[in-house]
């Protein structure tokens, strides 16, 4: 405690210095709950916990999830922490049960997945699972053994009966009489003679695979003197250990001689054949073969009763399989954290560091409190707040709608601490500019059903979503696919596109009252086109469709023109108003930063350089769709409107425009409408693009100039008090050297943001680039597809199109949905971590990792699997 | 026959089941809606007609226009329906499937 206290009096000023501003604000915010907006106030605290009620205060905090624990002794190696015995303890439970695992899964049976989880384990329980564990896993190695050896015997006996009964037959078969006793008499001098004129029989079962190398070189050993016999066993044998089953001959070979008895006994040992005794009597063979019956019949019994009194074993492990990993792993888990805690005070109190949010502060004090209680000891824990200039971690609190938005956001960069959260307005933002994009009714409602199948079923397909990894990830963003899904249908209504077919609901605003006429000598043709005149009252109403595109653009040939003037200008002014906003957002992080001098030399400089440049092109964009149209006469009809890039590039270069001298109509009052669209508007570009361009030095001088000047006061001031100050040192040098980054860092700012400026505002013509294709492909989709089976005529065409429609219903999920939403979804992450976020987003932070057993069992069930995936 | 049609079964795994059950679905009411819009001649769909090249009697394109697309509107009804008993079968195929087949 006391080194800390040292460490605290040291760092008293520098806290104020470096604190930078975020955390003097926590006294402010300790009261309110957190926002999407901000990430939450994290406090760095102490936890003060006595040694017995330890294990159960940790436990309850891994339940809650709220702390994230930092190790007090990290330079201590693992083997000399504290519970490192617990640990290994916990590690051959973890063993054993894995071992019971596999046995359960070689039996087949089904592992009961636990509906409620259980909590962690008192310490007394542990000593009970761990005993437990011991006897089962012993019992299961008995087991197994035991029945090897006696699938071990069942083999040899089953051969050898096989054999005999092969023999048997065989030998009856052919009456060859190789007794001596029954038929000729013994003679006393005869029987060496005798001998040598007797067939020997070996007799035995070999592997099949072994059959023809086993008679070649018996040939060749007895050199031809040896008569055999194989037979093959029908059915296969099982080997009793790696459980293969394998195919087996019986041999029966005969010989005269006692040395090609030896040879052939080396040779059937060399090949691994099972050589077993063959009487030569009938009945002998008989007694055997009954003998061996019984036998196998018992050996049978024994081996029921044995894999029974296995399935039994294994099914009551399995019973409590789960519950017992999760309470294993749980405390593993708690000694781990404990292991981070460090036993002071003469072993009386243990002291670990963690990091918490403040406004979860009475949750976690009930908590610990609860496992104090519950382990019935008398001292209560405490938690003491400890300031300190470590950067605090990030905690976003998000529920199960924003947290798909979230971790787009945080896979670019995690927001640095108390920062302007960019998530809350990407909820939005997203889906829209992914809309602008994508801009077909008919793809956004596949998606719309998709992304409610995911949210209607989602309780039951969280529990199936671990088998893929991509539909896994499909799940985790199932609101953003809904969201996004909305708002293609409007935007695809706003382009009248379902399916690349335009929907006529109000009724066209163009009329066709144009008579056709045909005869012999001028047929009509289908590919004729006319032309329609807005001006003509006949064929233009005068007003537009009131909602989205007129639906007589389908069947224009200029559709592609007249659409992609409108959807560039529209993207241009969706990007500068979004850039627009994110600038506004940097000015809400420095005034929870408390920079104010920032705003007045970053801010609003960046602000008018852009305002002044793109703001203004944004506003001539509208002024011409307001002032000029097709039946407006004189100087605003639509032959005057000037072409706004070529004006845009003229103001930037300072060039005045030639005089086009056919528009005599636009020539009025001595004011050439055709390049200027009102009065005054040369005399403005000039103004904006002198202070824009004057913006640029502000921002590239302004910070370190304040910078430099706050220093040299500083250092007057300094220099009055340094006989007092006797800390004043390390502060000083600080200030010396940050003038040099200062300068080198705010002019790579400003060249990134002048720059930037005009290539993100182009960038996001990719709006407009995107929705052409997506237009385009759908269109190629339907007329080369569809149109095969709807042009065909007659009734023929029914089955073709019952057949063409499967083809294009693949085609325009895997190409259109899937491929497309894939390409823009990237397009509009793209626009959003770098043109928006590129405005106010510092993104350096590190996220708050709470010590929480669902996180643990999340990543011991990840580990499963690898293993499983292995042992399979 | 109570063999025959349990063997009858496997005809198709619960994938491709799946699959032909969205497809048929979503067959039966696009195509319907299109045979919707094809017997009210609707000008969007003016491409989708089978019409000759040129004309030389605009009363011949008429009945042309008209017969184009009655017959494209009953096209798309009958594809509708024989959509509908794929929709059946593989429907049928899906619950055969989901219950012979045991999740672990």
């Amino acid at each position: 405690i006391s080194s800390t206290r040292d460490t605290y009096c040291r760092h008293r000023f520098k806290h104020f210095k470096v604190a930078s501003g975020w955390r003097l604000t926590d006294s402010m915010a300790a009261t309110n709950q957190g926002t999407l907006f901000r990430s939450e106030v994290m406090c760095r605290s102490q936890l003060y916990l006595p040694p017995e009620a330890a294990y159960n205060c940790v436990a309850e905090l891994g339940e809650l999830g709220l702390v994230q624990f930092v190790d007090v002794n990290p330079d201590v190696s693992n083997f000399q922490r504290q519970f490192v015995n617990e640990v290994k303890r916990c590690e051959e439970m973890e063993r054993k049960l894995r071992f019971i695992e596999v046995e359960v899964i070689k039996e087949d049976l089904n592992i009961d997945e636990d509906e409620t989880e259980p909590s962690a384990p008192a310490q007394r329980e542990m000593v009970e699972l761990e005993q437990n564990l011991t006897t089962v896993e012993n019992n299961l190695k008995e087991v197994n053994k035991n029945y090897v050896e006696l699938r071990k015997s069942n083999l040899e006996l089953t051969e050898y009966k096989c054999m005999l009964k092969q023999a048997d037959t065989f030998l009856s078969e052919t009456r060859i009489s190789l007794d001596t006793d029954e038929q000729t008499n013994i003679e006393d001098d005869g029987d060496k003679r005798e001998d040598s004129m007797k067939f020997n029989i070996v007799a035995g079962v070999l592997d099949r695979s072994r059959q023809h190398t086993f008679e070649k070189m018996l040939w060749r050993v007895s050199k031809g003197n040896v008569f055999t016999r194989f037979f093959e066993i029908q059915e296969p044998i099982e080997d009793p250990k790696s459980g293969q089953s394998l195919h087996k001959t019986i041999f029966m070979i005969f010989f005269q001689g006692e040395e090609l008895k030896i040879r052939v006994k080396k040779i059937c040992e060399g090949f691994h054949a099972n050589v077993y005794l063959c009487p030569d009597k009938a009945r002998e063979r008989d007694e055997l073969i009954q003998g061996m019956l019984t036998r196998l019949d018992d050996l049978n019994t024994v081996l029921n009763q044995t894999t029974e009194h296995r399935h039994r074993l294994l099914l009551a492990a399995c019973r409590t399989l789960r519950s017992s990993y999760v309470k294993v792993r749980k405390m593993k888990a708690v000694y781990h954290i404990l292991n981070q805690f460090s036993l002071r005070d003469a072993q009386r109190v243990l002291i670990g560091e963690c990091w918490m949010p403040v406004s979860d502060i009475p949750a976690i004090r009930m908590a610990i409190n609860a496992g104090a209680q519950a382990a019935g000891s008398s001292v209560t824990p405490t938690i003491e707040r400890v300031p300190t200039t470590e950067e605090h971690p990030t905690f976003n609190r998000t529920n199960k709608y924003t947290e798909g938005f979230q971790n787009l956001i945080d896979a670019y960069g995690m927001n640095s601490y108390r920062e302007v959260n960019p998530s809350v307005y990407t909820i939005a933002t997203f889906p829209f500019l992914f809309a602008v994009m994508f801009g077909d009714a008919g793809h956004g409602l596949i998606m719309l059903v998709a992304a409610l199948v995911m949210i209607i079923w989602e309780n039951k397909l969280e529990k199936t979503m671990k088998s893929s990894e991509i539909f896994s990830i499909f799940f985790a963003g199932r609101y953003i696919v809904f969201l996004m899904s909305i708002f293609s249908i409007y935007t695809g209504l706003i382009y009248n596109d379902v399916f690349s077919k335009s929907v006529n609901i109000f009724g066209t605003h163009w009329m066709t009252n144009m008579n056709f006429t045909a005869n012999s000598s001028h047929p009509l043709s289908l590919e004729t086109n006319f032309m329609l005149d807005p001006k003509s009252i006949a064929q233009y109403r005068g007003n537009p469709y009131p909602f989205g595109i007129d639906p007589i653009w389908q069947t224009a040939k200029n559709k592609i023109g007249f659409l992609n003037t409108y959807k560039m200008k529209i993207s241009l002014i969706f990007g500068v108003i979004h850039m627009t906003f994110g600038v506004m957002l940097s000015l809400w992080n420095k005034i929870l930063k408390r920079h104010y001098h920032e705003i007045i030399l970053e801010f609003l400089p960046q602000l008018f350089f852009f305002l002044c440049l793109f703001g203004y092109l944004i506003l001539i964009i509208f002024i011409k769709w307001m002032l000029y149209g097709a039946n407006y006469t004189d100087q605003y009809s639509e032959h005057c409107a000037p072409n706004l890039l070529i004006t845009f590039i003229n103001m930037v270069l300072f060039k005045k425009a030639d005089v086009d001298p056919k528009l005599e109509k636009c020539h009025v009052d001595g004011f050439n409408y055709e390049i200027y669209m009102f009065p005054g508007q040369s005399g403005l570009q000039k103004f904006l693009i002198v202070y824009g361009l004057l913006m640029v030095p502000v921002m590239l001088f302004g910070k370190p100039a304040y910078k430099y000047y706050k220093m040299r006061e500083a250092r007057r001031r300094q220099g009055d008090a340094m006989r007092q100050d006797l800390l004043g040192n390390t502060a000083d040098h600080e200030d010396e050297e940050s003038i040099g980054d200062t300068m080198m860092y705010q002019a790579i700012h400003t060249i990134e943001y002048v720059l930037g400026s005009v290539s993100h505002t182009a960038s996001y013509l990719r709006l407009w680039a995107l929705s052409l294709a997506h237009a385009q492909l759908s269109e190629v989709l339907w007329s080369m597809v569809m149109q095969i089976a709807l042009k065909s005529g007659g009734w023929v065409g029914a089955i073709m199109l019952y057949v063409i429609f499967a083809f294009w219903a693949v085609l325009t999920i895997s190409i259109l949905v899937l491929m497309e939403g894939l390409s823009a979804f990237l397009h509009t992450l793209r626009l959003h971590w770098v043109e928006f976020q590129s405005k106010f987003y510092h993104g350096d932070g590190y996220g708050f990792v709470p010590f929480s057993f669902r996180s643990v069992l999340k990543e011991a069930a990840a580990d499963d699997k690898e293993v499983m995936k292995t042992l399979r | 026959l109570i063999l025959f049609y349990k063997r009858k079964m496997a005809l198709c795994g619960p994938k491709l089941s799946l699959c032909g059950v969205i497809i048929s679905a979503w067959g039966i009411i696009q195509l319907s809606m299109m045979g919707i819009f094809f017997y009210i001649n609707s000008v969007a769909l003016i491409e989708d007609i089978k019409l000759a090249e040129e004309y030389e009697d605009l009363r011949k394109l008429k009945t042309d226009m008209d017969a184009g697309y009655q017959q494209n509107a009953y096209n798309c009804w009958i594809a509708a329906l024989m959509y509908l008993v794929t929709l059946c079968v593989s429907a049928q195929q899906f619950w055969m499937n989901s219950r012979t087949s045991y999740s672990v």
